[in-house]
């Protein structure tokens, strides 16, 4: 390949999008959460599992856990593409990421469901 | 009353004589006349005629001598001599090759410029005498075509020092807005459809540091925003 600046990859726009909607989401979730963690009565496991048994509380969850692994992956993408020069570098590191973040997120539906 | 003096640190690099930068301490005597710190660059200058840096209008027009004053890009004819803190500290602007003392060698910053395409696009045979817009639209064009690019925003930002060869940087994205907030201008869609890239437009994280430095008083944050703002009208 002849090294040359190439840029217009025609995308962005949607990712962008997604970083702002995922922090909306995450910081209603954050209101939502502290307010019914304050109101359970008392703080003990029963109570704290019984909180994610609810069908509601459980989507929501996963909802907020979904927006953080999509949120970071766009941040951590965003610190690699300033600091990591190397294509082929790049690349393996976003494919690193990429693999974390999904597994993440199939840990966290398991742990949600095993509540 | 005695003398006024100012007390300087500036980078100095001659690549045909030095190894590498250095900073020298130098102490420069005022006249009564001297209020900004251009005009005592000037009599530096007489002092030693090695040192270099760019000037031309002296009155915030020309955008030539743009410089990091005290750790803040300025223009040093902008700047007043009363209030800075001394030792002034003055280095060329970051991120841009050193070509002697002040002076950096632009060509990224105007390899950028040149990619928005700063010119009015429209292939419509012209009027007889003129495109007219109405007030209201031209209101918009304010605070976009006052910038003299100085390039103390762009040298001012963290995402256009890791990527100048990629990223548009500020000064580049308020005259992109400018033209796409013409009304005069037809090729809207090919502007977008240039600025829409991970890159080019999205290495913009509002951290506002160009607004901070514009000596202008101009907003190119507000402007990036505004790109952002027609893109998603156009998309969703």
């Amino acid at each position: 390949m002849v090294n040359r600046i190439v840029v217009g990859a025609h995308y962005g726009l949607r990712d962008w999008i997604a970083q702002r909607a995922t922090a909306v989401f995450m910081a209603l979730y954050t209101v939502i959460f502290a307010f019914v963690a304050l109101s359970l009565p008392e703080m003990s496991y029963e109570a704290w599992s019984g909180l994610f048994r609810g069908g509601l509380m459980r989507f929501l969850t996963l909802l907020f856990f979904l927006s953080l692994f999509f949120h970071a992956w766009v941040g951590v993408r965003d610190i690699f593409m300033d600091y990591i020069k190397p294509t082929g570098l790049r690349l393996a590191l976003h494919v690193v990421i990429i693999f974390l973040l999904v597994g993440y997120a199939g840990w966290a539906a398991q742990i949600l469901w095993r509540l | 009353m005695s003398k006024r003096s100012v007390h300087f640190k500036i980078y100095r690099y001659d690549p045909d004589r030095d190894e590498k930068p250095y900073m020298q301490d130098i102490t420069i005597e005022l006249e009564p006349s001297d209020k900004k710190l251009l005009d005592a660059l000037m009599r530096l200058k007489g002092k030693d005629d090695t040192m270099s840096f760019r000037r031309s209008c002296r009155e915030g027009i020309c955008g030539s001598d743009a410089m990091n004053i005290n750790g803040k890009n300025g223009l040093a004819c902008l700047t007043a001599l009363d209030g800075l803190e001394q030792p002034v500290v003055l280095r060329p602007l970051p991120g841009l090759p050193v070509i002697r003392d002040l002076i950096v060698d632009m060509t990224q910053f105007f390899k950028q410029y040149h990619s928005i395409k700063p010119y009015l696009v429209n292939d419509n045979p012209p009027p007889e005498r003129e495109r007219l817009q109405s007030p209201e639209d031209r209101e918009e064009l304010n605070g976009l075509y006052e910038c003299i690019l100085c390039a103390c925003c762009s040298t001012s930002c963290p995402s256009f020092w890791w990527n100048p060869d990629k990223f548009v940087g500020p000064a580049g994205l308020l005259a992109a807005y400018r033209f796409l907030a013409d009304t005069r201008d037809e090729a809207t869609n090919e502007r977008l459809d240039n600025l829409e890239d991970p890159y080019r437009l999205f290495r913009c994280h509002s951290i506002m540091n160009c607004v901070d430095a514009c000596p202008k008083g101009l907003n190119p944050t507000r402007a990036i925003g505004k790109i952002k703002d027609m893109m998603v009208a156009r998309a969703v």
